[in-house]
């Protein structure tokens, strides 16, 4: 019998594909986002927005708050840990948690390495914002790739900036011929051989999620037709006046992206969104996108 | 034979990998979103994912009746495989009860639990590569129900009439033969 090989984490990320993954901080909420649909949840102690606003250093959550989560609910239950915090990593492997990420919204613990996750039996998603960065966290290990967006300020044009440069070098790397693909893995900064298989096959090798910024129904089907697998939200549900009826609307969104007069439907009921942040309030220092590499 | 479309429910979950393997098989695919759609196939195929979120799409799609009423072969994998069952044990799923078997969600344990496994298949000459990932398990299963291939005492695989079941994921494999095992239900 072969275990926690890189195809059966792979294959858990392929099961959430076309599903919403939830921010929930507590049991309560996840029973809210299990009922509405969510394919999965992320536990953590502060949703990104007031991670944001409260300041200080954000940890991975408490193990208690996790295993209320686990027991309360019957989807996959995820979690984060800090960039580089390979212990912290342990504590959630030893808690059975079915994904990890190793996520930007927490306070990094290492400002130069990323967790190994090959060493991991647990699956591991990690944010990015090029090709480069998507191809580095895999070749360390991650089974699904996420856009980094920009966490907590309810405001797509991050996410959107993330997946359309993915996206692109995606089918740049295509246009490569064979002697061309080193000089460009040097540039990205990425493993050889991963350049080398997008560049054969037009496509990631794990897959692609969008996260950071997700706050409507539309705001989930655009990042859907722009070639999102799944969406993460974080703050959009639980942050807004009527986080059920939105946490349903966002999953219904997920599977009709592409059918403008059923996502009219769906937005109709809903009450006010988060209120969301521009880009240009955010100093660059602060900015969560910013932080690994 | 006549030129067949094989319809994927596309509510979530693997329901890609099932249509690129059809399509190794040069087998004509439809992904199923809609009520009016699942008449003109002949065949469906339910894909793995999460069977708590599939099964609420599936009410307020009004998916529900069709799928119910559908009498051309069907094909379950995991969580496809947990609503074509009589009882999922668990008041979150609404299950077709098209299969006299029972099942158990996530029976194997979490995510650091799924593996892959070389199992043997009833008329297979040789093994074929089976990844459970967060498997159900099969119970209560009807003599009526052929099974096709246990593991450690579990049974994996069932055929029941023109319905085939799986506990694994076929579609994450590149060998095509459960699917092919069960296109031959098209000819009857």
């Amino acid at each position: 019998m072969q275990k926690n090989s890189f195809g059966i984490k792979v294959g858990l990320a392929e099961m959430l594909k076309g599903g919403v993954i939830m921010d929930v901080t507590n049991a309560e909420q996840a029973k809210i986002a299990e009922d509405a649909g969510a394919v999965a949840v992320m536990a953590l102690e502060r949703i990104p927005s007031d991670i944001r606003a409260d300041g200080g250093v954000a940890r991975m959550s408490n193990p208690k708050m996790i295993q209320e989560i686990q027991r309360t609910v019957s989807i996959p239950v995820m979690a984060k840990c800090r960039i580089g915090h390979f212990a912290e990593a342990q504590i959630l492997e030893a808690l059975e948690i079915d994904f990890i990420d190793e996520s930007e919204v927490l306070t990094p613990a290492d400002e130069v390495n990323h967790v190994w996750k090959h060493d991991f039996k647990v699956p591991f998603v990690c944010g990015c914002r090029n090709i480069g960065e998507a191809l580095r966290r895999i070749g360390e290990g991650a089974a699904m790739i996420r856009t980094k967006g920009e966490a907590g300020s309810g405001n797509i044009v991050e996410a959107v900036t993330h997946m359309r440069t993915v996206q692109s070098d995606i089918k740049f790397l295509t246009t490569l011929k064979d002697d061309e693909i080193m000089a460009v893995a040097k540039d990205l900064g990425a493993p050889f051989e991963l350049v080398k298989q997008v560049s054969k096959e037009g496509k990631l090798p794990v897959p692609n999620f969008a996260a950071g910024g997700i706050a409507t129904p539309a705001d989930a089907a655009l990042m859907m037709q722009l070639g999102a697998e799944t969406v993460f939200v974080g703050s959009g549900i639980f942050k807004s006046e009527d986080p059920a009826a939105r946490a349903k609307a966002i999953v219904m969104a997920v599977t009709y992206y592409d059918n403008p007069k059923k996502l009219a439907e769906i937005s109709a009921t809903l009450q006010d969104a988060m209120k969301g942040i521009n880009m240009s309030e955010i100093p660059e220092d602060q900015r969560l996108a910013n932080r690994g590499w | 034979m006549n030129k067949i479309t094989i319809g994927i429910l596309g509510l979530q979950g693997a329901f890609h990998k099932h249509q690129q393997l059809l399509e190794r098989l040069s087998v004509g695919t439809a992904i199923i979103r809609y009520p009016e759609q699942i008449k003109q196939c002949d065949g469906l195929i339910i894909p793995g994912g999460e069977s708590t979120t599939m099964t609420k799409l599936i009410r307020q799609m009004e998916l529900f009746e069709p799928i119910k009423n559908f009498d051309k072969p069907i094909f379950g994998t995991c969580a496809g495989a947990i609503l074509l069952s009589v009882d999922a044990n668990d008041s979150q799923i609404d299950t077709f009860g098209k299969i006299p078997v029972s099942t158990r969600r996530n029976a194997y344990g979490r995510q650091v639990e799924s593996f892959k496994e070389n199992i043997c298949i009833k008329g297979f000459e040789s093994d074929f590569p089976a990844v459970f990932i967060r498997a159900p398990k099969f119970t209560d299963i009807d003599s009526s129900v052929e099974i096709l291939s246990s593991l450690n005492g579990e049974p994996i695989l069932l055929q029941y009439k023109n319905i085939l079941l799986s506990s694994f994921h076929p579609e994450l494999t590149s060998d095509t033969r459960i699917h092919e095992l069960w296109l031959k239900n098209m000819s009857v």
